[in-house]
């Protein structure tokens, strides 16, 4: 339990200190911009209490805004995928596969249940984190396209982490 | 009443979902004035240190090239040197190569009102809506909030934070702030913003259409804001258009400054500025 709880603490520190020092610098074409810290939120295990999962993806938010200069943008997007995760979970498996496993991991879980998953997270933080940040419908078209093309690099840079770093 | 505690008990995570996200939304909201950001500022001491530590590896790298930079920059300002002494000689010109060299006259209307000082970025971004500069120097340096921020003589922002080590800059790069501009050639001002778009261009606003706008004419600072002197070099303009139904140009500047590429800055303190806003503020109590 204990371990498990340093575990987690160190995915935490790792995706933000990665999110910070490299993703934050990235800009392709002056549209994509990855959020690839959303990962310790993605990979917490499937039993935590709800209201723990909220407090944990506020925590998380915050101090991403610390670094970014932007109050209550990051917190904000991330209590929503925090409150929704439970959801999408129901909505994407049945109860013998929740069942299999104690954490979502595209090990123990499959590929494409994973990158189902993963892909209803991401999409709905950059939804709504994009046009948070933009705070008008303005321009709509230009922010869903950087929501669409930020959604896409961030998957693959996760998906690609579960093969590279986080293998356990 | 026991079925109310009942009712939030079953619900709790609802109510707690939607109490945090109000908490948090109301922060953006009100995050409107930039200069009320004291807490969430990366010149805080934890996300100071950590920048700074990344900053020094990564910069390693970039430090050839602001040598060049800085060496081509000290040419320029050698060469208005001399310029600059030889008009002031009243008449008597010199060769460059002569020993002599005259006193710059010491009157009252040439005092020195601008100081300059440098610093080292230490994080940046260009891939927001509102981005922010974190310098490695405070006010144990003598930074001080409202100092203006240039890179080769290129406006990049302004100070808007200062902690004991650490400053924040509010950059060109952001939608909160605006800066006064005018364009070299005719000396008509306008507001300079940035519409979150492109790193690379800003807009020029307010500018009626009777003044004659051209591609490649150069924006300048006007030295109303009096954070920057007069005459610094923001960008030029691009692109020009008359917006439909408005009685102003639709005018893009292509940035100067490279923002992606920033490593030292100069800071510009006017040390009039007091003076000049406690006379300033008499207006506003006046009427």
């Amino acid at each position: 339990m204990v371990i498990s709880r340093f575990k987690y603490l160190l995915i935490f520190v790792v995706s933000v200190l990665l999110q910070v020092v490299i993703f934050n610098n990235f800009l392709i074409a002056k549209l994509v911009s990855p959020f690839f810290y959303i990962l310790f939120i993605v990979l917490l295990p499937f039993e935590t209490p709800r209201s723990l999962l909220l407090l944990l993806s506020l925590a998380l938010g915050i101090t991403i805004d610390l670094f970014t200069n932007t109050p209550g943008v990051h917190a904000s997007a991330c209590l929503l995928i925090g409150f929704l995760r439970p959801g999408i979970l129901d909505l994407i498996s049945t109860r013998e596969t929740l069942e299999s496993a104690s954490t979502p991991r595209v090990k123990s879980m499959g590929f494409n249940w994973f990158a189902t998953y993963l892909t209803f997270m991401v999409v709905i933080h950059h939804l709504f984190l994009f046009f948070i940040e933009a705070f008008t419908f303005q321009g709509f078209f230009i922010t869903l396209l950087r929501v669409i093309l930020s959604s896409i690099l961030s998957i693959v840079l996760i998906l690609l982490s579960q093969f590279l770093i986080f293998r356990n | 009443m026991k079925n109310l505690f009942k009712l939030i008990y079953r619900y709790h995570v609802v109510f707690l979902f939607l109490l945090l996200e109000t908490l948090s939304l109301s922060m953006v909201v009100t995050y409107n004035n930039y200069q009320r950001a004291t807490f969430f500022d990366s010149s805080n001491f934890l996300s100071g240190t950590l920048f700074e530590r990344f900053a020094a590896i990564t910069q390693i790298f970039e430090f050839k090239q602001v040598n060049l930079k800085l060496a081509e920059e000290n040419a320029v300002l050698r060469t208005a040197l001399q310029e600059m002494l030889l008009k002031n000689s009243h008449g008597n010109y010199h060769a460059a190569d002569s020993i002599y060299l005259p006193k710059i006259a010491k009157d009252s209307s040439q005092k020195v009102v601008y100081r300059f000082t440098t610093a080292r970025v230490i994080n940046n971004s260009v891939n927001q809506q509102h981005n922010f500069i974190t310098l490695n120097k405070g006010w144990r340096e003598g930074i001080k909030a409202d100092m203006g921020v240039i890179a080769n003589g290129q406006v990049v922002g302004l100070v808007t934070n200062v902690s004991e080590n650490f400053s924040t800059v509010i950059s060109l790069l952001n939608s909160k702030w605006k800066i006064s501009a005018k364009i070299k050639r005719n000396d008509y001002f306008g507001s300079l913003s940035w519409d979150g778009k492109d790193y690379r261009r800003v807009q020029l606003n307010e500018m009626p259409y009777h003044v004659p706008v051209q591609n490649g004419d150069t924006v300048v600072t006007t030295g109303y804001s009096s954070s920057f002197p007069e005459g610094l070099i923001i960008g030029t303009i691009s692109d020009f258009s008359i917006g439909s139904g408005s009685n102003f140009y639709k005018i893009e500047v292509m940035l100067a400054a490279d923002f992606k590429n920033l490593v030292i800055v100069g800071l510009v303190e006017n040390k009039q500025m007091n003076e000049i806003k406690q006379l300033e503020s008499l207006n506003k109590y006046g009427n």
